[in-house]
């Protein structure tokens, strides 16, 4: 601010064509009018980013939905059908938004539980626990085709070695796991499940527990609270910010599950891993209706604004901001 | 836990032996859990080297008799261009990441530093476009690069990080050049400094570890990918090694001859570039996830 003051003075008495440019920028001399003018040039790259890469295809696809359009030729105007279609005509729609909402019911919590729970067991200062934090976070390192892969091969109904292990502890019939209609969602929930869990997940929580002050431990020790007393009255509450940070994230990321069950099972089988995003993705670039998966991916993306809202708007409920 | 058993005395107090106790309990729990994690890397690993009557043999064989490493040597050399597709995914992996750190930095020396009228709305619409799915835009950038000739090319993987190198990547940035002291910047205009010069001179210095997180995080995400290969790229010599891999695995045995333990080498190959990259990389990386996530 110091160094803008001085400027002005050199500059002399803007001129009007040079104090119009100043108000477009918001500045007032003409030491910060170029200051502004280089602060845009810095940001070009972004926002030409913006408009190609965001502004556009947001309108576009806002408009795509309302069209029938197969990349070739024009996008053809046929008003709400797509939606109607989506809502009323498409046997796949509701069945796939309801599988995804069964996946993130069962993915949120283990994945985000799941992730606290390692936190607290690293946080114990524990001996090699840089090598057990390493170890839980390989898996999500791993490229989710790869992790794909792996595990159908590790749930092989029958040459699979967790079905001999199951099989070796005396369950005579194990699941057929990806391979069966039943169990398939189950399954690549827990393939999620297992690659997220001491992921980025973990770290953020741990962070989140060396923010706990000591001083309310103490405080809770000599009122005579227990370990339970303690996670339940100190760390809980300290935690909730970082607890409603990860949660929505999950959110965000369960409703678009994709790959996993794309490599694995390719949907199926008989559609009982057809998520939402599978279905936009079939729509749009195997059948290139792009018209019909444009607006399918306005319904998700209706949804998840819906929910990121309802979280914030609840958010005040539980979540405890220091100072705040 | 109580008043009485802190004042008792003796070899082993009660409290030590709760104590013992339950980091007893926090071991086990923790040697579980790495089997948990630990089991299915290392089967994948001896899967990789096993023969295939071994590798579908019942009941399952844990460890291959004799390790077959010529497996890997195997994979690089069949019908499949598998070391085009690690050509590809390494030279995608650069562009993208040079692009990202340069440009995200650049945008985020502009919104840190400099004022000037809608930078605030700038940075907020900056931080809304990480809560859109990907499958609102996916479909107009389709026909975008369908439009511009790019498709079955490797542009629309690594152009657009030219272009601000996305959200998180400027949001990470913004908020270690806020932490940086702006007398630095000040004193260097003073002594006649261009902002070009204070970026490249003066601040990007003092970024190197920020840029190591975002190039670690970049990096891991971009060879990653599958969505945008499997959407952009047809022809295998073109394809990364995340669609490369799917393709392996969707026809395992075009010449009649199984591959699985072939398929399982090359899900090995493409983990242990980026494994071996956090192992080194492990303290940046883990610096930038807290960053994003406590202040975010």
């Amino acid at each position: 601010m110091a160094v803008a003051e001085t400027g002005a003075p050199v500059g002399g008495a803007p001129d009007s064509k040079a104090s119009l440019l100043s108000k477009l920028v918001g500045a007032q001399t003409p030491f910060q009018t170029k200051r502004a003018l280089w602060g845009y040039v810095y940001a070009a790259p972004w926002i030409l980013g913006l408009i190609i890469f965001w502004g556009g295809p947001i309108i576009a696809s806002f408009y795509f939905g309302f069209t029938e359009y197969a990349v070739i030729g024009s996008p053809k105007f046929t008003g709400l059908s797509n939606y109607i279609r989506a809502f009323s005509g498409d046997e796949l729609f509701w069945p796939s938004l309801g599988r995804t909402f069964t996946f993130a019911g069962m993915y949120i919590p283990f994945a985000v539980g799941g992730a606290l729970i390692l936190a607290i067991l690293l946080n114990q200062k524990l001996m090699g626990t840089t090598v057990f934090r390493t170890l839980f976070f390989v898996p999500h390192l791993i490229p989710a085709v790869a992790l794909a892969v792996l595990w159908t091969f590790l749930l092989a109904p029958r040459v699979g070695p967790v079905n001999e292990f199951l099989r070796g502890i005396g369950i005579s019939d194990p699941p057929g796991w990806l391979a069966s209609r039943d169990s398939a969602l189950a399954s690549v929930t827990m393939i999620n499940v297992w690659a997220a869990m001491g992921g980025n997940t973990m770290l953020i929580f741990l962070a989140g527990l060396q923010g706990v002050p000591q001083e309310l431990y103490d405080a809770a020790s000599i009122d005579g609270g227990g370990a339970w007393a303690k996670f339940r009255h100190v760390t809980l509450p300290m935690l909730t910010p970082t607890i409603f940070f990860n949660v929505v994230l999950a959110v965000i990321g369960a409703l678009k599950v994709f790959t996993t069950a794309w490599v694995a099972t390719q949907g199926g089988p008989s559609y009982a891993t057809w998520f939402f995003a599978l279905h936009i993705y079939f729509q749009a670039f195997q059948y290139f209706r792009l018209g019909y998966g444009s607006a399918l991916a306005w319904v998700l993306a209706a949804i998840l604004i819906f929910f990121t809202w309802v979280q914030v708007r609840y958010s005040r409920r539980w979540v405890h901001y220091e100072g705040g | 836990m109580t008043q009485d058993t802190l004042l008792q005395s003796g070899p082993v107090s009660p409290q030590r032996a709760m104590q013992l106790l339950n980091r007893g309990v926090t071991y086990l729990i923790i040697f579980v859990l790495c089997v948990l994690f630990g089991f299915p890397l290392f089967w994948t690993v001896m899967s990789s080297l096993k023969t295939i009557p071994e590798m579908f043999s019942f009941p399952p064989i844990l460890v291959p008799s004799i390790p077959q490493w010529a497996n890997y040597w195997t994979v690089l050399n069949i019908d499949y261009p598998v070391g085009q597709w690690f050509v590809n995914s390494v030279m995608i992996v650069i562009l993208t990441t040079l692009g990202t750190l340069i440009t995200a930095s650049l945008v985020a020396y502009s919104l840190a530093r400099f004022e000037y009228r809608g930078r605030d709305v700038l940075f907020m619409i900056t931080l809304s476009t990480m809560m859109l799915p990907a499958q609102v835009t996916l479909i107009p950038q389709f026909v975008l690069f369908y439009r511009l000739g790019w498709i079955n090319t490797h542009l629309p993987l690594w152009v657009p990080h030219w272009l601000g190198g996305g959200a998180f990547a400027i949001f990470l940035m913004r908020q270690f050049f806020l932490t940086l002291p702006r007398d630095l910047d000040e004193a260097a205009l003073i002594d006649g400094a261009g902002y070009f010069r204070i970026f490249w001179s003066i601040l990007m210095p003092l970024c190197k570890p920020v840029l190591a997180t975002l190039a670690i995080i970049t990096i891991i995400a971009s060879w990653s990918d599958f969505l945008g290969p499997l959407i952009y790229l047809n022809t295998p010599e073109k394809f990364t090694v995340s669609v490369g891999l799917q393709f392996f695995n969707a026809v395992p045995e075009v010449g009649g001859e199984p591959m699985q333990h072939l398929l399982m080498a090359a899900c090995v190959m493409s983990m242990v570039p980026i494994i071996l990259m956090f192992f080194f990389g492990q303290r940046f990386f883990v610096q930038g996830i807290v960053m994003s996530g406590i202040k975010g």
